[in-house]
This record gives C-alpha cells, sequence and structure tokens, in this order.
C-alpha cells in the first residue's frame, strides 16, 4: 500500500485530470455536432452573415484545439470570457451568485449534516424498534420525492397556508445576515429534507454493518457498557465510514441547489446555469458547469482523503 | 416457478404489496391512457386553472366544494376531474398523457444504460487486463462528475430532443450500472465452478450467460428497480427546469413547471403531477426494498 | 445448563439448532465441546455467558452460574458477570480485536472497566501474562495494533485477553481451527498454560477430537443439536460407548485398498524446474524450481501448510498461473504454459476437483446440466445418450438418478463434492488434481470420499496429485509424497520413506505437531522439545 501522502497526491491528480477531461469533451463535443452550432443556436431564419459573425464570435473559425487552449489559459487566469446572450463580462455575472449559492448550501449543511448524523445513529442503534421504522419509511419517502415536490409541498404548507416564510427568496449582498437568512428559510429547508434523508439512511447503513462486526461482540462479551461499546469501540471506526456520507451528500447539496434555485427564483449559479443552457449561452455554461463540477470534485476528494486519515490501518502502517 | 412468485407475492409485507399497486396502476394507466382518457391530449376544454373537486372557495359565496365542481362541469360532455392546467387543458387527460410519455421514456433509457452497462461490466471482470483498466478509468472519469450537471452541459451543446435525452442519460447512468455489474460479477467471476468451466475451455459467452448473469440475477434487478427511479426522478427533474420533453408533449415535470405560477393563487394544480412522481417512485422503492431484503437474508441497503 | 432449548432464524422460521441439552461444570474443570458442523456447540458455548447472536433465541431450560440464573438475569447483572467472572476466547482474533485501538488497551479494558484494578496494575499484569504466553518482546508488543501481529500471536493476546480478570469460566470457540499444525501447538501449549495457572474452569469447543483431547478433563458429544455422549476424556478415548464417538475416533484407519500398481517409467505429468510468483516475471516469487514426477495410476500428495505455494503448484499446473520459469511435460509433450493456449483434448485430460464444493458447482444448474455440459462440450453428446451417461456417472459416485434435478443446495456437503468428482470424471480425464477436497468436510464425510476416490482410481486407473495439509489424508491416500515449505520442495519421496525414520527435519515437525488421541500427547511433546531446544522461537522460522 502506498503511503499516505502518495494516496493524497495520486487523488489529486485524478480531479484535476477529471475536470481537464470533462472541459475537453465539451470543446470536442461542439465540434463533433452535426451541423452548424452558429446556425443551431441563431435559428433558420438567420442570414449567412450574421451566422459568419456569430461563428468568428464564437471561434468557431479556428480549429477546437486552439480554442480549447485559449479558452483553458483564460480560464486559469479569471477571465471566462463574456456572455453571448447579454455580453457582460462571464465572471462579473458569476462572482455574487456564487457568494449566494455557497450561503444557501452552506446554511442547508450546517443544520442538515449534525441532525442526520445524529438521527442516523439513532436508528442503528435502535434498530428493529418504532422508531427505526418510522425514520425508515419517512427517509425512503423523501427520497423518493423530486426535490421540487418538497419545495412546493413546503410554499404551500408555509407561504400560501400560512405565511411564515415568501415563496420566492430574493437576496441582495447588502442585506442584513438574519434579513438573507430570512429569505433562504424554504430553500435551505427544501435541501435540508432532501440531503438528510440520504445521509439518514446511509449513516445507518454504515453503523449497523459496523454493529455486526466481531469485535462489537467481544466487547459486549467483555461485560462492557453499551455507551462505552458505542463511544470507545464503535465510533473511531465508524469515523472514517460516516466522513465518507457526509462529504458524499455534500456533493450532492452541490447539484440538488440547482433545482431548489430555480423553484424560489433564487440568485445563484444554478438558476443562472440553467437560464444559460436554454439559451445555448455555451460560455456561461462551460465555465458555471465547471464551477459546479470543480467544488464537486473538491468534495470527493476530501472524503476520501479524509476517510483515509480517519481508518486505524491506514494511519498505522505494519 | 409462476407459483412461487404468487405465493411470496401472498407473504409480502403491506408494504411491498403497495408498492406493487401503485406499479400496476400506473402501468395501467400508461398503456390505456388513451382509452381512458376524456380528452385528447393537447385540446383547450376549459379556463385557466379551472379547480378540480378539491376546491372550496371557486366562488366568492364559498359554496361547498361538489357544488362549485358541478357548476364548472355543469357544460361538459366530461367532467374536469383534476381542474384544467395553465392553458385550460385537462389535468386528468394531460396526467394519463404525461405518464405514458414520461414512463415510457424512463423505462427505455433505464433499459439501454443497463444493456451497455452490464454488457461491459461482465466484460470488465471476465476479461480483466486492460478492457477492465480502460473501462473502470473511462467511468471513474465520468462519475467523478456530477451527472445534472454534465447532462445540463451536454443538452447545452446538443440541443434537447427526445433521442439525445435517452441517449444521454443512458450513457450517464451506464456508469452506475456498470460499476455495479463489474462488483458483482468480479465476485462470481471468483468462484470455482466459473474457473472449471474456463479450464473446460469455455468461450467467454458461456461464461457470462451461462456462469455469471444467472448468479447476479437478484442484484441486478432490484438495481434496475433504483435506476429506473433515479432516471425518471432526473428526467422530471431536467423537465422541470424547461430542458427535458419540449410542449406540448405531455409529461409530468413539465407540467409541475407550467403551473408553477399557480401555487401562489392558492391553486394546487403543479403539486398533481409532482405528487404523481413522487408515489410512483416510493412504489417502485417499496418493492427494490423488498425484494432486497429477500434476496439477501437481512442485509440493509440504502 | 439443563434442557436448554435455543432456535435460530434460518430460511425465513425459527428452527430449534439446541435441543434440550444439559451441561454440568465444576470449578476448575474443563469440558470439550465437540461435534460437526451445525452440532450447536458454538451456541452453546456462548449461550453459557447468557449471550445469543442475533438470529437467536433462547426458548427452554436454564442456565445456572455459581447459583445465579442466567436466563432471567437482567442485562446488567449479566453485563457485571461477563469479562469479569467468564470470558470468552473466539475463533477468529484478527476480526475480533477492534482494528482502532493497542492490543494493550483491549487488554486492560475489561479489568479497569470492570472495577478491578486500576490501569498501571492491569498494564504491568498484561505484560507478566504476554511473557508467560511466550509472546515475543512481551513488554512493547501491547502497543501494537491487531493488524501490526501475526495471527498466532494475536490468538494468543486474546487468551491473555481473556484471563485478565482472573475468571472462573473462560470459553474457548475453536480457538485454533484458523491456524496451521505448527502455529496451532503454541495456542495450545498457551491455553493450557492458562486453564492451569488460573485453575479456571473452561469450556473448549473445537470440532477436532484430538485437539479436545489435550485440554479437557470431560468431553461431551454433539450432534444436530443433542447430546450424544459424555464421559471423562481418557475413558471416552479409550472405550467410546456411542457408534458415532467411535466413528470419529475411529476416521481414517480404514483404507480401500491398491488394486493396480504404478509400472516404472510410465510417467504421465512432469513437472521441470517450475518457478511462479504473482503479479508476472519479477512479483513476489511462490514457487521455486519445483520438480515431480506424476506416474500414471498413481497418487502423490503435496504437503504443506498454508503460504507453502502447494496450491500454487496446481495453479501452475492447470496453466491458470503460468510458470515464469520452468516446463510442464504431459505424456512427453510440453503443455502451454497458460491455459489459454492449450487445446480441448489437452483440457480434457486434466480435471481438477477443489476444496470448496459450495463455490465448485453452479448454484443455479442442477445436477444434469453440471454433469451434462462436459459430456456435450467435449463429446458432442446431447439427449438421450447425455443423460443416460450421466445417470451412470452418478452410480459411479454413488449417487442415483434421483439427484438428477436437483440443485446443489439441495445437496449435502458431501454430495455435493461427489458431483464435483463426477463432473471431473465426465471428462474422462487422465489426472485429477485434488485441491484440498476433503478439507472443508465433516471427518466421516472425508473420509468415504477418500474411499469414493481410492475406488474410482482401482477402477478408472486416474492419477490423482493430492494437494493437502492434513497429514491424515496423506496417511490414508498418497503412494509418494512431496512435502513443500515457502514455495520449495523440502522432501520428495515414497510414502513409506517418507513417513518413516529417519525424518527430515520439517516432516518430522510436521508430524509431530499433528495432535494424537492421546489426552499426554501435547505434554510429552513440549517436554521433549523444552528438551531438545530452549524455545529458540517457532522452528518454521528458523528453517528459512
Amino acid at each position: 500500500m502506498d503511503s499516505l501522502p502518495v494516496m493524497v497526491g495520486k487523488r489529486l491528480v485524478f480531479g484535476v485530470v477529471t475536470l481537464i477531461a470533462i472541459s475537453l469533451m465539451i470543446a470536442v463535443g461542439v465540434e463533433l455536432l452535426p451541423g452548424d452550432l452558429a446556425q443551431a443556436i441563431l435559428g433558420q431564419s438567420a442570414t449567412p452573415e450574421t451566422v459568419a459573425a456569430f461563428r468568428r464570435e464564437l471561434g468557431l473559425d479556428l480549429p477546437w484545439y486552439t480554442r480549447y487552449i485559449t479558452w483553458l489559459g483564460n480560464f486559469m487566469t479569471g477571465d471566462m470570457g463574456t456572455s453571448l446572450a447579454n455580453k457582460r463580462e462571464i465572471s462579473e455575472l458569476i462572482g455574487t451568485r456564487l457568494g449566494n449559492t455557497i450561503f444557501l448550501a452552506a446554511s442547508a449543511a450546517i443544520v442538515a449534516v449534525p441532525l442526520a448524523v445524529f438521527l442516523g445513529m439513532m436508528a442503528a442503534l435502535y434498530r428493529e424498534t418504532l422508531f427505526d421504522k418510522m425514520i425508515s419509511m419517512t427517509t425512503l419517502s423523501t427520497i423518493s420525492f423530486p426535490e421540487f415536490f418538497v419545495a412546493y409541498i413546503l410554499i404551500v404548507l408555509l407561504s400560501v397556508q400560512w405565511s411564515v416564510f415568501p415563496s420566492i427568496s430574493n437576496i441582495a449582498p447588502d442585506m442584513p445576515l438574519g434579513r438573507k437568512l430570512y429569505a433562504v428559510a424554504l430553500p435551505a429547508l427544501t435541501l435540508i429534507l432532501v440531503v438528510v434523508a440520504h445521509m439518514m439512511r446511509m449513516t445507518r447503513a454504515a453503523i449497523i454493518s459496523l454493529m455486526m462486526s466481531p469485535y462489537i461482540e467481544m466487547a459486549r462479551l467483555k461485560g462492557i457498557k453499551r455507551s462505552r461499546i458505542i463511544i470507545h469501540h464503535a465510533f473511531p471506526n465508524a469515523l472514517s465510514p460516516v466522513i465518507n456520507v457526509i462529504v458524499l451528500n455534500l456533493a450532492y447539496l452541490v447539484v440538488g441547489v440547482v433545482v431548489v434555485e430555480v423553484v424560489f427564483v433564487y440568485p445563484g449559479l444554478g438558476q443562472l446555469l440553467v437560464d444559460s443552457v436554454s439559451k445555448r449561452d455555451l460560455p456561461v455554461v462551460q465555465a458555471s458547469g465547471l464551477i459546479f463540477a470543480g467544488t464537486y470534485v473538491l468534495l470527493n476528494l476530501t472524503a476520501d482523503v479524509l476517510s483515509i486519515l480517519a481508518n486505524p490501518r491506514l494511519r498505522h502502517p505494519k | 416457478m409462476l407459483r412461487d412468485v404468487l405465493k411470496a407475492l401472498l407473504n409480502a409485507p403491506w408494504s411491498a404489496k403497495l408498492g406493487l399497486v401503485i406499479i400496476v396502476i400506473n402501468v395501467t394507466l400508461m398503456v390505456f391512457a388513451p382509452v381512458l382518457s376524456p380528452f385528447p391530449e393537447t385540446e383547450v376544454v376549459g379556463d385557466v386553472w379551472e379547480a378540480g373537486f378539491w376546491a372550496n372557495d371557486c366562488t366568492p359565496e364559498g359554496i361547498a366544494a361538489y357544488e362549485c365542481w358541478d357548476e364548472i362541469n355543469r357544460d361538459r360532455e366530461h367532467k374536469v376531474l383534476l381542474g384544467t392546467d395553465h392553458l385550460g387543458r385537462d389535468l386528468f387527460t394531460r396526467l394519463l398523457y404525461g405518464a405514458r410519455n414520461t414512463i415510457s421514456i424512463a423505462l427505455v433509457t433505464t433499459i439501454l444504460s443497463f444493456a451497455i452497462g452490464i454488457s461491459c461490466g461482465f466484460l470488465a471482470a471476465t476479461l480483466r487486463g486492460w478492457v477492465d483498466q480502460g473501462l473502470s478509468r473511462f467511468v471513474d472519469v465520468i462519475m467523478a462528475f456530477p451527472t445534472l450537471i454534465f447532462a445540463l452541459m451536454i443538452l447545452s451543446v446538443v440541443g434537447t430532443s427526445v433521442g439525445v435525452l435517452i441517449v444521454v442519460i443512458a450513457i450517464l447512468d451506464a456508469t452506475r450500472v456498470y460499476r455495479l455489474s463489474r462488483a458483482v460479477a468480479m465476485d462470481v467471476e471468483v468462484m470455482e465452478y466459473v474457473e472449471v468451466a474456463r479450464l473446460r475451455g469455455e468461450r467467454i459467452w458461456w461464461l457470462m450467460r451461462r456462469e455469471i448473469l444467472p448468479n447476479t440475477l437478484p442484484p441486478l434487478v432490484a438495481e434496475f428497480g433504483l435506476r429506473f427511479c433515479f432516471v425518471f426522478l432526473f428526467l422530471s427533474a431536467l423537465s422541470f427546469l424547461g430542458l427535458g420533453l419540449q410542449p406540448p408533449t405531455a409529461d409530468w415535470g413539465s407540467m409541475v413547471k407550467e403551473n408553477a405560477g399557480a401555487i401562489t393563487f392558492g391553486i394546487y394544480t403543479p403539486l398533481v403531477p409532482a405528487a404523481a412522481i413522487a408515489i410512483l417512485t416510493i412504489g417502485v422503492n417499496l418493492v427494490v426494498d423488498w425484494f432486497l431484503r429477500k434476496a439477501a437474508g437481512l442485509r440493509d441497503e440504502y | 445448563m439443563q434442557g436448554l432449548r435455543i432456535e435460530g432464524f434460518q430460511e425465513e422460521r425459527w428452527q430449534e439448532i439446541v435441543k434440550g441439552v444439559d451441561v454440568e461444570l465444576d470449578r476448575g474443570r474443563v469440558l470439550g465441546l465437540i461435534g460437526e458442523s451445525g452440532a450447536g456447540k458454538s451456541t452453546i458455548g456462548i449461550a453459557s455467558m447468557g449471550f445469543c447472536r442475533p438470529g437467536c433465541r433462547i426458548t427452554g431450560g436454564s442456565i445456572t452460574f455459581d447459583g445465579l440464573e442466567l436466563t432471567s438475569s437482567n442485562d446488567e447483572n449479566l453485563r457485571q458477570l461477563r469479562g469479569v467472572r467468564i470470558s470468552y476466547v473466539a475463533q477468529s482474533a484478527a476480526a475480533s480485536f477492534n482494528p482502532a485501538h493497542r492490543l494493550i488497551a483491549q487488554y486492560v479494558e475489561a479489568p479497569v472497566q470492570h472495577g478491578v484494578m486500576d490501569m498501571s496494575q492491569a498494564e504491568s499484569q498484561g505484560k507478566r501474562l504476554y511473557k508467560r504466553l511466550d509472546l515475543p518482546d512481551p513488554e512493547n508488543i501491547g502497543n501494537r495494533y491487531p493488524h501490526q501481529v501475526s495471527g498466532g500471536q494475536l490468538q494468543r493476546a486474546m487468551v491473555a485477553m481473556a484471563m485478565a480478570c482472573k475468571p472462573d469460566l473462560i470459553v474457548f470457540d475453536e480457538p485454533t481451527t484458523a491456524l496451521d499444525v505448527t502455529t496451532q501447538i503454541e495456542v495450545l501449549a498457551a491455553i493450557k498454560d492458562a486453564i492451569r495457572e488460573l485453575n479456571t474452569a473452561a469450556i473448549y469447543i473445537s470440532h477436532d477430537l484430538a485437539v479436545v483431547a489435550q485440554v479437557s478433563d470431560r468431553i461431551m458429544v454433539l450432534r444436530y443439536g443433542e447430546m450424544v455422549e459424555i464421559g471423562d476424556a481418557r475413558a471416552m478415548i479409550a472405550a467410546p460407548r456411542e457408534d458415532y464417538t467411535r466413528a470419529l475416533l475411529s476416521v481414517r484407519k480404514v483404507r480401500e485398498d491398491k488394486v493396480h500398481h504404478a509400472e516404472e517409467g510410465d510417467t504421465l505429468l512432469e513437472v521441470r524446474d517450475v518457478s511462479a510468483s504473482y503479479g508476472g516475471p519479477g512479483g513476489v516469487p511462490v514457487l521455486e524450481d519445483i520438480t515431480l514426477d506424476l506416474t500414471r495410476c498413481n497418487t502423490i500428495a503435496v504437503v504443506g501448510e498454508s503460504g507453502s505455494g502447494k496450491s500454487t503448484l496446481a495453479r501452475a499446473i492447470t496453466g491458470l498461473l503460468p510458470p515464469t520459469k520452468g516446463s510442464i511435460v504431459f505424456e512427453g509433450k510440453e503443455l502451454p504454459p497458460s491455459f489459454k493456449q492449450r487445446d480441448k483434448e489437452m483440457l480434457r485430460r486434466l480435471q481438477m476437483i477443489y476444496q470448496m464444493p459450495d463455490v465448485a458447482l453452479n448454484p443455479r444448474q442442477t445436477v444434469q446440466q453440471v454433469l451434462g455440459r462436459p459430456l456435450s462440450f467435449y463429446f458432442g453428446m446431447e439427449g438421450k445418450a447425455q443423460r443416460e451417461r450421466v445417470v451412470e456417472l452418478l452410480e459411479q459416485i454413488e449417487l442415483n438418478a434421483r439427484y438428477l434435478d436437483r440443485f446443489p443446495s439441495e445437496l449435502s456437503g458431501g454430495e455435493k463434492q461427489r458431483v464435483c468428482i463426477a463432473r471431473a470424471l465426465a471428462a474422462k480425464p487422465d489426472m485429477i488434481i485434488c485441491d484440498e477436497v476433503t478439507s472443508a468436510l465433516d471427518q466421516l464425510v472425508a473420509d468415504g470420499i477418500l474411499r469414493l476416490l481410492q475406488r474410482l482410481q482401482n477402477e478408472l486407473k486416474v492419477s490423482y496429485l493430492f494437494i493437502t495439509h492434513d497429514l491424515a489424508t496423506v496417511k490414508a491416500i498418497s503412494d509418494e509424497i512431496v512435502v513443500m515449505l515457502n514455495g520449495r520442495v523440502v522432501e520428495h519421496g515414497p510414502r513409506d520413506v517418507i513417513l518413516s525414520p529417519p525424518y527430515h527435519e520439517y516432516t518430522e515437525l510436521l508430524l509431530a505437531s499433528v495432535p494424537e488421541m492421546d489426552p499426554d500427547w501435547l505434554d510429552n511433546l513440549l517436554h521433549t522439545r523444552a528438551g531438545a531446544r530452549l524455545r529458540e522461537g517457532p522452528i518454521s522460522e528458523q528453517l528459512t
């Protein structure tokens, strides 16, 4: 087995390679597309002159690798190009929206993670009780719900029936924190419900498989108190799988946020991405897509590294 | 064989039976949509967002729900059971056609993704070596990328159509199927009966079809249910974002999207297709859950 | 324990796995529980601590420990008892130690948590015990993590852990089953020391009567959850009362007589200077310069402990692991190294039978399909002819046509192994490689298989390459013996030469390590060894 830094390094390289591979696939995809992208975007009614001008603007007259390398170089230096739809600097478009999205995802995560881990552990430790069965039923239903269904139920209940929270969450950079939190209450709650369900099921499964292991039986046969078995014997070994579950779900959160932002018309990066896809505003799609993907890759990487660090066998090599 | 299946169904817990009933109803609706629905798929039959039978305040006088509903339906040949949508089309009709479109596309996509995933996964497990390495690294790259974002990026390049949707989602989903089928095939492949067949001189096709496939069926069947749910939810999400099936085709995800505005007026129209999506997914999940427990004793899977 | 009844949840219903067993154990005495798999011996052992594994429940009878009724005690009382007055030694030490904590931390846990002694007392006592049990570097070994020490050492560390609170009763649940014979002795010696030193009572569970005989005062024989016989260990071994016990004792003395004898020079298979390694050339070498000859109608037994490379030899011959060096010659013709390059005819003539009949039969194929496939594949035999031949094969292995449509799950372990033998025979092979074919079977069943193999050799003149770690099996079936250690051949020759003095050093160690049905065997052996060399460490390590 490799030493720790080597393993971490390998995964890091893999993450970067992934991102490059995907952006490359997009670039090649544009090239391989049957027909002409410029024509497709502008529609059949466009004159040949406008199409040609548009091709130049997109850089479609250049070979794809030149286009790709230029784009990559610019992206590295923070210059993401301009939007096709409204000619604005993409970095400018993305700036505050990225902040908003992170704010939303973070406020959901802060509540969801401890709640899910706690409930998941409880369900595992009180397995096959009424509590566990109720929790299992509820989470099974929740993961079957599309995010927008959860969102609309919350709107109906908390915004239409009882006007507790606004159904459209608009936030501005200069708002005080309290107002911001109030504004994101419903989208955050939606994310929390969905993520908690997933995370709990996975935590429960991880803990149950752990509690079945022979060394837990051994500890019980040594007459160790239940609380000590859980804290001293189960917890150190549970750390690695649970960390994995948490980070995987955070990665899921990053993606789930797209749909929720659209429901609540929240000025985030997800909303921008979806809008740009329907307008086929390629540079914006590419930039915001890669930011999402980068975050996702980074989180998965963190999960790997943390669970390696938390694994006693790897921490104390032979 | 059939008797065994029936017996197993009779002994199934209530949750699994509920799930099966949901699936059967949905399939029936899907198959017989043109017969069952009172109106053609895209016909406008009334005003925008007319109330369904649940309405309780459709007139200022606040008359009783059924009277209100009768009022709306007085001059019609057919009643609008669930009200009308944002263009005045019958919601019930749209819902039936939506079942037909959404479920069948999801099903085709899942089948395609399984065909790709299982054949690649089994090949990787039986051939090992560079085939396995190549396929697995490729899948690693795709899976390291969030599916929704990937799909959005591809759709922005190639545009949206039913064919594109099916192929893109199937390929993305096939990576998950590949992982699972490779893993279960590996578990079987190390068994000595496979080694016996190899040493007998059997060809790879025999190994995959007769030795490996029958012994990997239970987890793959369960996975089929889960993957179907995922594809189905994913398609709905894309449609909801306006990037899936395009109007005027009826589709549950787009129906939610189109009618979303109604919700702030206290009209629950968009909740109906959303609930339909949720109910079908729960149904499939319940059956899969039962199947998994049955197939693997008391295994706990998420 | 009186009239103990325990049910287990199997195949979706509760089935009784212990059917009214009475056990009585006096202070300071050792009871051996012996039986084949499924006899319920482990369940009884663990029940003596008032514990049931998930999926089991005690449905009747009583368990009384020093006047305290355990079946009706509450959890807290039981907890106070466990680890202090009754402790447990599990079969797999590797799985039973928590991977997250050091050995010494797990040792002191029971005494400290139960308030028997404080941390530093417990630690110094732990080190004393480690030394007493002959663990290397007793001062520091406790600071290691479980995955950092070897299997035999870990098992001894677990024995030490069980002794920590000076319990009144220790339950040993197959503590040496997973170990090699030479390691088994070290652990057995440790256990015997432990029992003697603490003057504790013990329940020793094993499927191996010879092992149980070394440590027990009394022995109880169990079968299908019921008691067969109980009695004083020496008396039982000298004069068993029940047929079943007698059968267990007499195992492997019977042997079908060999009819044909090999003719000089009629060589079937030659292995010439074969070396092999995992991970291609330059990988870890597991076989080095192996040379052996197999004559037609002969049986060569390849003996060695785990890691000796004996199974790898089988893989090299079949071509599953192409050798990096050397050649394999079959009837004077050199074989291609990989089975993929060998033709159908060659593959047909060399068949293999495996250790685990469970995984050697496709669970989704009926006996007819399993046996029919080689017939159609090699001889193009289909339909009625195929069916008739399958029935004929079944008769050869002492089964009948009723088995045709059964699936492997409907067969017993011994029947499965017979079907595997029939599958090999279906190809009409010249040679069969038997890889530990009896190791996974209960003793009586294994005995039947050995007799069947000998009979088939008499009738069909096949040659066997018989791979095993079990010397009793070797004595029963072999004509020639190859002893292997760390990928090399240590000794090679006719059976009677190898198994009679003067012995090769390693062969002698192996032979001496096999427990005998003599309660004094272990004591005598340890006594002579202690005299011969003053414990310079395990002999197997000195040899390498």
